[in-house]
Parts: C-alpha cells; sequence; structure tokens
C-alpha cells in the first residue's frame, strides 16, 4: 500500500515564525520524543545488523558470504529481481502513460486495482500462486503430467515477487505524468515529431527522476521479499532459496553472525534506496525551481 | 451525447498501452486472485465457516492479527504525529536526514528487520535485557509482535500527515491565538480537527498494512498456536499440511478484510480532499 501515500515527499524548511509556535521547552521535549522514537525504532535495528554482521572479523564476514549455498541465495535473488523489475517497468510505463495522459471512464477503478498487491498480504500473493501452480491447485494435475516445476522453483518465485513489486514503478510515475499535463507532448507532435521520438525526448526525460526512484524501489523490495517467496519456494537449500530466505535459515541454525552478514547486504540496498530518493527528491526540486525562475523571466 | 469510453486526444499509444496494462494486470493479479476465489467452490459453506470463521486456532490468530496492528498503529498514530510534527515545524540538525531515514521500513526487508528487531529484544539482547530485569518478556511474546508491527507502520502515518500539516494556514492559527486562545487550545480546536482525516488515513494505512505482515512478526512472535500467531502464518501452516482448502478459506477471510480496509482509505482520501478544497 506504500504507493497509496505518496513517496517522493520531503518536508520544506520549518516555516512557523516566532509568537505562534510553541515555548521552546515543549519544542525541544518534542524533538527528543521524536528522535527517541526513531532511534528505537528504525536506527537501532540497523546498527545493530551491521555490528552483529562484523562482530567476529572481516574474515568470518566474506566466509559467510562467499559459501556455496549463499552465493546459490544471491545468484537467485539477482535472477529474480533482473526478471521482476524489467517486466513491472515496462508495466509501469505502460499503465502511467494510459492513466496519467489519457481520460477515460473507470480510470479510479484501475488505479484501484493496480494499487491492490500493496493492501494483500504477501502470504496470499503466494497463496494464489500455490493454489493455481501446486501439486493440487488447478493446473497442478497438468503440469505434473508434463513435468513442468513451478512451485518450489524458480519460477514460482519469480511470480510471487513480480505480484509483490507490481504497482511500485506505476505508483512512482502516474501522480508525476499526471502533474506535468499534455502539452508539451502535444507540442512534440505538432512540430512533427513521431509517437516514439516524442516519448524518447520528450516524456521520458521528464519523469527520469520518478522512474528512477520507481524502479530502485521496485528492486529493493524484489530482493528483499520475504513472505511471498517463502511460500512458494519450498526452502531447497541450494536451488530454491533467496537471499532473504537464506538469512532465514541461517538465523535458525543458530548461525547468528552468516545470518547478519548476510542480512547486512540487504540493509545495505536499503540505505542505498533511501539515498537515491533522497538524490531524486534534491534534482526534482532543483529542476522545479529552475522552471518556476524561467517562467517568471519569460513574464517580466 | 453517445456513450464514450474515452474523452477524444491527439497523443498516440492509448490502445497499446492500455491493453498490454490490462492484459499484464489480468495475467499477474486478477486472474491468480480469481482463482483463490473460485476455490471456495471446492468445499461447502459449512467446511468454509468451520475453517475460517469458527475454528477456535483460527480466532485466536485473527485476535492477535488484529489486535497487535491495532495497537501498532495507536502507537504510530501518536508518535508518527510528533515526528511529523516536529519535521514540519521544527528546524534542528539533521532535519533532512531524519526525514529520510522514516522511509527505511518501505525499504528494508522485513526478515532483515525481523532478525535484527528479535535479537535486540531477545533477553539478551541490548534493549531485551533491561525489560528483563523488570520481567517484561518481549521477543517471543505478544509485545514483540506490536514492536515489529509498529516499525512496518510508522511511514504511512508520517508520509500522510506532513502534507495535510504543511497545508495547514498560519493564519488560522494567528487569530485562534489573538483571541485569546491557549497554544493547547489552538492544537486542539484548529489544528488537530483539520489534520484529522490525514491522520486517520494514515492510522487505516498502518493497519491495513500491519494486518498482512509476515516477514518481521515470523521471526519476533515465537509462533506459539492459540497464542502468538498470526493469521498470515497460519495460511502457510495450513499450506505445509496440504489443507489447500484450509489456507484458502482463511486467504479469503484476509482479501475481504484487505478490499474493506481498501474501500475505508478511499474514502478517508475522498474526505480528507473535501477538507482540503
Amino acid at each position: 500500500m506504500a504507493g497509496v501515500v505518496s513517496m517522493r515527499h520531503q518536508s520544506g524548511p520549518g516555516r512557523a515564525s516566532q509568537g505562534k509556535t510553541e515555548p521552546a521547552p515543549v519544542r525541544w521535549a518534542l524533538i527528543t520524543i521524536a528522535l527517541a522514537f526513531l532511534g528505537l525504532f528504525l536506527v537501532m535495528p540497523l546498527v545493530l545488523v551491521f555490528t552483529y554482521a562484523f562482530n567476529r572479523g572481516l574474515g568470518v564476514y566474506f566466509a559467510a558470504l562467499t559459501e556455496p549455498d549463499a552465493m546459490a541465495a544471491i545468484r537467485l535473488t539477482l535472477i529474480t529481481a533482473a526478471i521482476c523489475v524489467p517486466l513491472n517497468t515496462v508495466f509501469g510505463v505502460c499503465a502511467a502513460w494510459s492513466i496519467a495522459k489519457f481520460e477515460f471512464r473507470g480510470k479510479n477503478l484501475l488505479i484501484t486495482l493496480i494499487d491492490m498487491p500493496f493492501a494483500i498480504s504477501p502470504i496470499i500473493a503466494g497463496l494464489i500462486f500455490v493454489l493455481l501452480f501446486g501439486a493440487r491447485g488447478w493446473f497442478g494435475p497438468w503440469l505434473i503430467d508434463n513435468n513442468i516445476r513451478i512451485i518450489f522453483a524458480t519460477p514460482g518465485i519469480v511470480l510471487a515477487t513480480m505480484f509483490v513489486t507490481f504497482p511500485f514503478v506505476a505508483r512512482e510515475l502516474i501522480p508525476l505524468m499526471q502533474a506535468q499535463g499534455t502539452d508539451e507532448e502535444q507540442s512534440a507532435l505538432t512540430l512533427g515529431a513521431s509517437g516514439w521520438q516524442m516519448f524518447w525526448r520528450v516524456t521520458l526525460p521528464n519523469v527520469k527522476w520518478g522512474l528512477i526512484y520507481g524502479v530502485i524501489l521496485c528492486n529493493a523490495r524484489a530482493m528483499g521479499e520475504f513472505g511471498a517467496v517463502s511460500v512458494v519456494s519450498g526452502h531447497i537449500r541450494g536451488l530454491t532459496n533467496t537471499m532473504p530466505l537464506h538469512i532465514e535459515v541461517l538465523y535458525n541454525d543458530y548461525q547468528f553472525t552468516a545470518s547478519f552478514a548476510v542480512a547486512s547486504l540487504l540493509a545495505l540496498l536499503a540505505l542505498v534506496t533511501l539515498v537515491v530518493k533522497s538524490v531524486v527528491e534534491w534534482k526534482g526540486a532543483r529542476e522545479h525551481a529552475q522552471a518556476v525562475r524561467e517562467a517568471e523571466s519569460e513574464q517580466s | 451525447m453517445a456513450f464514450r469510453f474515452r474523452q477524444p486526444s491527439v497523443l498516440p499509444g492509448f490502445g497499446l498501452t492500455m491493453g498490454f496494462t490490462l492484459f499484464y494486470m489480468a495475467l499477474l493479479v486478477l486472474i491468480p486472485l480469481g482463482g483463490m476465489v473460485l476455490f471456495t467452490t471446492r468445499m461447502s459453506f459449512d467446511d468454509f465457516w468451520s475453517s475460517a470463521v469458527t475454528d477456535p486456532r483460527v480466532v485466536a490468530a485473527y485476535k492477535v492479527s488484529f489486535g497487535a496492528s491495532m495497537i501498532g498503529a495507536s502507537i504510530n498514530a501518536v508518535f508518527g504525529f510528533i515526528l511529523a510534527w516536529v519535521l514540519v515545524r521544527y528546524e534542528f540538525p539533521g532535519r533532512r536526514i531524519v526525514d529520510s531515514i522514516v522511509d527505511l521500513p518501505f525499504a528494508l526487508p522485513t526478515a532483515v528487520s525481523g532478525i535484527a528487531l528479535t535479537t535486540l529484544y531477545a533477553h539478551t539482547g541490548w534493549i531485551g535485557r533491561w525489560f528483563d530485569m523488570v520481567g517484561i518478556k518481549v521477543a517471543y511474546a505478544w509485545p514483540g509482535i506490536v514492536i515489529a508491527l509498529t516499525l512496518i507502520g510508522l511511514p504511512f502515518v508520517v508520509r500522510t500527515l506532513q502534507p495535510a500539516m504543511e497545508d495547514l494556514e498560519v493564519e488560522l492559527e494567528e487569530a485562534s491565538a489573538s483571541l485569546g486562545a491557549s497554544r493547547w487550545q489552538t492544537f486542539r480546536r484548529v489544528i488537530l480537527p483539520t489534520v484529522l482525516p490525514a491522520l486517520l488515513t494514515g492510522f487505516a494505512l498502518a493497519f491495513a498494512r500491519a494486518v498482512g505482515e509476515f516477514g518481521s512478526v515470523y521471526f519476533i512472535a515465537g509462533n506459539m498456536p492459540y497464542r502468538t500467531e498470526i493469521a498470515p502464518l497460519l495460511i502457510l501452516i495450513r499450506l505445509e499440511q496440504f489443507d489447500y482448502l484450509g489456507a484458502t478459506a482463511i486467504g479469503v477471510v484476509m482479501l475481504v478484510v484487505s478490499f474493506v480496509m481498501l474501500l475505508i482509505i478511499n474514502v478517508l482520501q475522498w474526505w480528507s480532499r473535501r477538507f482540503q478544497a
């Protein structure tokens, strides 16, 4: 459901003037409470991941990442993301183009349907594919007769991950493209551009930062998905374990250092995602300010 | 005027992009979800009722899921409000960084936050040992579930409240103050009613996300049937027992709850838009 909330939001500087704000002691008390809450719930777990990952030295850390099962898990995670992210990106661009640039009946219903995977438990995301392709599912007997494995194999993992990360790119692009309107595209067409030229030279450059953030977030979720994948994977070590599932196996084996070592990779990915988000917002704000300046200088 | 599906436009590509959008969504989302709903036709209504609604273990799991989600979302409503207020109204060192960190639960895989929280709150952990000294068990118990669900819900409340707080008209607060209201009265009578729709939306989003959450809870809950077992986990357990029908029955109930929450959230958003207009 993350997409229901605009993720491209950043507060401007505090703007309340003196006199009608809270007295200084209240202000500092509130800031302290907010920071303490954030530290307790978000920063401490993050610090703990890296502390435990490195607490027996770099040698143990890298040994945990390079042992065969870990390598297999990393490879499967990369393969999954390499299939899911491009497909969901193509879908996101198509959905955003048709929804943001055209007016048609049932648009709100379509947006709600696109949001659905956000609202559904990841366990259900796995369950629906087991009911379709599992041994006792709708297509199970046919798949067994033809010796095709989807559940407890890579295709099932890819499908479940695609379902969970389905809305991310679309939800980033739709509000952005809606805000930009269709004037620039219409000008390009009037000046003789073909449809593809218009898309590559006008639309895509306009939304590139939002697109980049959508893709990065989609990728982070694809690599980190746990619930949906644990339903369809079957936990076969070295074969159908993704990184999050490998973390679980190691953790339940009391191999805490190795478990946190693999976890630290995903935590790093999350941090990179946040940095990219900040850069995208900064770039977006700068380009917006520049556009406003240009518009003002044209008027004067 | 004749029925027209789409307003005319000079822009190309509507047929292609809309066609692909519907095709992809039908294949990946609608048909699989429909398959699950259809699966319930394989059981009688009584079977469905007894495995999804009256089974005591399932009822206990619903109570844990909905109860802990409710408490987690309430904690987020209070602290998320303070956090959003501090980020929108005050200037302090590191504000930009704090603002970015709020999104961490969106990006951090739940398995990672799960093992980190469990280690943190276990009776030997950095925080858990202090609770252990006063005899409170956090990890592998009910409070642990609440903590995990609080973590994943936080950004929803903060990110929904921030725009609403930025849109607050400072003039109203000035008017209230000049008419002799104390700051607390201004907050209760002017600020809170204006941001209430956004606060409720954020609460509903955090609650909906928490009800479906699996990864982080799975590690910290201890997963004891009737006591710390959440509904999504019970679906997984039913599947591992090859009880597809039992899993489907719980899944459909959870799906209906998700739809109702989606509906409530849409109504709340419509309400808050009307408020701002």
